[in-house]
């Protein structure tokens, strides 16, 4: 879960981490007002979850608070790269002396942690990796043992912090490391952290990512789950535990088992290619289970999608056998008939494992007019790309 | 022959009384997996009844793993305990000592993964663990550590290592005809213990082993590793499969570490990178299938 920059700072600043005083705002009211209480000169920044706000205009700097509302009014609405912006954060503007790079992350190939720094920041970091990487120190950091001052003097050491700010750096470091442990997150970086002409070290702008599997020992990050910019597919899919992404295609898809659902929508892009291009329209994951009630909430979501033209239900029977995976898609039929949502696209249904002879028995026996089984999974593909197209009789 | 589990382990369930514990202790038994104990400190001294399953299954509950592996000569253990308090469950197994550890458990927070990662290994790596988030190991007809379904194939000469459940059980019925010698799951989380290349390295070290079917999926960089690892280290033949082609970036495709970052993680650079170490890859499963029926008749 990647964090807003205003909600990363609310983390830093609840951590020790310095950072300017300011306020989120979702109006140009609200804009002016935190450019009063701030007072001075403030920056309204576009809260959006992408980089480069500041070349699509989405950072702008004002002298006062009617500025501050004028600047946030061209701001709230803005479009930056696919992300509306909702809120802008007006924070108080500070002058820079010099432009530093601080971060520590999940580095899943050394099943890790890295924590990085440079003393060249504010520049796309990935571009100073690749162009320069011996400008920025890589320090692998050990689970069991952490940060310490020691370790966090180690880090800043090797990027070459002056001694001018060294000592601020390694505070700065331990307090960015008791964000990432004490809140869970998978990345915390500062870019850029700064140098003031009066030699203050400050975080300019924050990133956080959570791990949302350890939300259960943090009742705080709920308030960080990002519902109001999901697709409302995803939305509504979310409200019901269904693990939906919404895609852009024609073709429904729900599976048990994330590589195997992984698997159709490729499969059904490969089929698509021969049938007008039809693609697959979601990833869904009923997992393992698959239960009659998982399946209809599943196929409520998709149903009611108006993307999509046909359904692929595409099941392998393990610990939950074939014939109550049939017995869940029979009865999903019937809750979605009871719910007024009856089956109104045609559903291709291949159903392939433990008892997948009884499964399939149920299926013929409930002689659904709109389903159709098809007993292999690049034949099923097939069929439910063919209909999606509308090519098929 | 079989590789990371066989014939002589002795099992143990951590988490042995909750309802997945039981079931699954359940269905493993029937499979004809050894399971001489479980653990929980809570109900230590319980005797559990699964005489229905395996005619000698009455199994004591231990207080630890220690005292289990003491008393009954466990060398593996299942993970079947609630997230929360797995890290601590999969400590105590390394602390003991024990040789393997399964952890099926789903929903582990990343930091916890990454610290019992780094307790085994800062304890020398004596104890191999597989998972998190995983379906566990199978060496059909011979033993069953998780919950892969014990009936979809019979004991033979191919390898499999999958990040996903599900495709392993694809997979498995696919080439039902030739079979398994042992089929490792090591799961899709970010950070996992057993990874491709340290079940590669056993199956070319295993004389029952004669093809191996690698499948992977978009996210992290293990399969253009283990790619490497194949150029340099593998002369078996290999057969892969890669899911998520279709994958958008920055959409987490239901496992946690299921993602692509910018260029990052994708399908096309996975697979490109395999068919460059000289492994053939399927456009489908079936493909794939159908491919290393090919090598193993054609041998």
């Amino acid at each position: 879960m990647d964090l807003m920059e205003y909600q990363a700072k609310e983390l830093f600043a609840k951590h020790g981490v310095p950072v300017l005083p300011g306020a989120v705002a979702e109006t140009t009211e609200q804009a002016r007002q935190a450019a009063e209480q701030i007072g001075g000169q403030v920056v309204v920044k576009a809260q959006v979850k992408t980089g480069g706000r500041g070349k699509a205009g989405g950072v702008k700097l004002a002298e006062n608070p009617a500025e501050a509302e004028e600047k946030a009014g061209a701001i709230l609405g803005m479009d930056i790269k696919g992300h509306t912006v909702h809120q802008v954060l007006v924070t108080q503007a500070s002058d820079i002396a010099q432009e530093y790079y601080v971060s520590f992350l999940l580095d899943r190939a050394n099943r890790t942690y890295l924590a990085m720094a440079s003393v060249e920041g504010g520049v796309e970091i990935e571009q100073l990796a690749v162009e320069r990487p011996e400008a920025l120190a890589r320090i692998p950091v050990d689970p069991r043992s952490g940060i310490d001052a020691a370790g966090a003097a180690e880090i800043a050491d090797a990027a070459g912090f002056g001694s001018d700010v060294r000592d601020q750096v390694i505070d700065v470091l331990q307090h960015l490391w008791t964000v990432f442990t004490a809140e869970d997150a998978t990345l915390v970086e500062v870019n850029p952290l700064v140098k003031t002409p009066d030699g203050k070290v400050l975080a300019l702008d924050g990133k956080v990512s959570l791990d949302e599997n350890a939300s259960f020992r943090h009742d705080d990050h709920a308030q960080y789950a990002d519902e109001s910019a999901a697709d409302p597919l995803e939305a509504r899919a979310k409200e019901k535990d269904l693990n939906y992404v919404k895609l852009e295609g024609e073709v429904g898809i729900i599976g048990n088992g994330a590589g195997l659902v992984m698997s159709t929508l490729d499969v059904v892009a490969y089929a698509g290619e021969e049938f007008s291009g039809v693609k697959p329209a979601n990833f869904l994951d009923i997992g393992g289970g698959a239960s009659a009630e998982v399946m209809a909430n599943g196929l409520e979501i998709i149903l009611s999608d108006p993307d999509v033209k046909s359904v692929f239900v595409n099941v392998f029977g393990g610990i939950t056998a074939c014939d109550a995976v049939a017995n869940g898609i029979v009865h999903a039929f019937e809750l979605l008939q009871e719910r007024g949502d009856s089956v109104s696209k045609p559903l291709v249904v291949r159903l392939d494992g433990n008892n997948a002879t009884l499964g399939r028995q149920i299926l013929d026996d409930a002689a659904f007019p709109l389903l159709e089984r098809v007993d292999t999974m690049d034949g099923a593909a097939r069929r439910a790309a063919m209909l999606a197209s509308g090519t098929a009789a | 022959m079989a590789i990371f589990l066989n014939e002589n382990s002795k099992l143990i369930v951590q988490g042995i009384t909750g309802a997945e514990g039981t079931k699954h202790t359940q269905r493993m038994l029937k499979a004809g997996a050894k399971i001489v104990g479980g653990v929980n400190a809570r109900k230590a001294g319980q005797e559990l009844d699964f005489t229905e399953f395996h005619p000698d299954a009455v199994l004591t509950v231990y207080g630890s793993v220690g005292e289990a592996m003491e008393k009954t000569g466990a060398n593996v253990s299942v993970v079947f305990v609630p997230p929360k308090f797995t890290k601590d469950a999969v400590i105590e197994a390394v602390d003991a000592g024990i040789e393997l550890v399964v952890v099926i458990t789903e929903g582990i927070p990343v930091h916890d993964t990454a610290e019992f990662w780094a307790y085994a290994r800062n304890m020398g790596n004596k104890t191999r663990i597989v998972g998190p988030n995983c379906p566990g190991v199978i060496s059909p007809g011979k033993s069953n550590a998780g919950i892969i379904p014990a009936d979809i194939t019979e004991s033979g000469s191919i390898g499999l290592v999958s990040k996903s459940g599900t495709l392993t059980y694809q997979m498995m019925y696919e080439l039902r005809d030739i079979g398994f010698s042992t089929c490792v799951g090591i799961g899709g989380d970010p950070v996992i213990g057993t990874t491709h290349i340290d079940a590669l390295e056993a199956f070319e070290a295993d004389p029952e082993t004669e093809g191996i079917v690698m499948i992977g999926e978009i996210g992290g960089d293990a399969e253009e590793r283990a790619a490497e690892y194949i150029k340099a280290n593998v002369t078996k033949p290999v057969v892969g499969y890669v899911a998520g082609f279709t994958a958008p970036e920055g959409k987490t495709m239901g496992h946690a570490g299921a993602i692509v970052s910018g260029s990052s993680g994708t399908a096309q650079a996975k697979k490109e990178a395999l068919e460059a170490a000289g492994v053939r890859v399927g456009k489908t499963p079936s493909e794939s299938a159908r491919i290393m029926r090919e090598i193993i008749q054609n041998g």
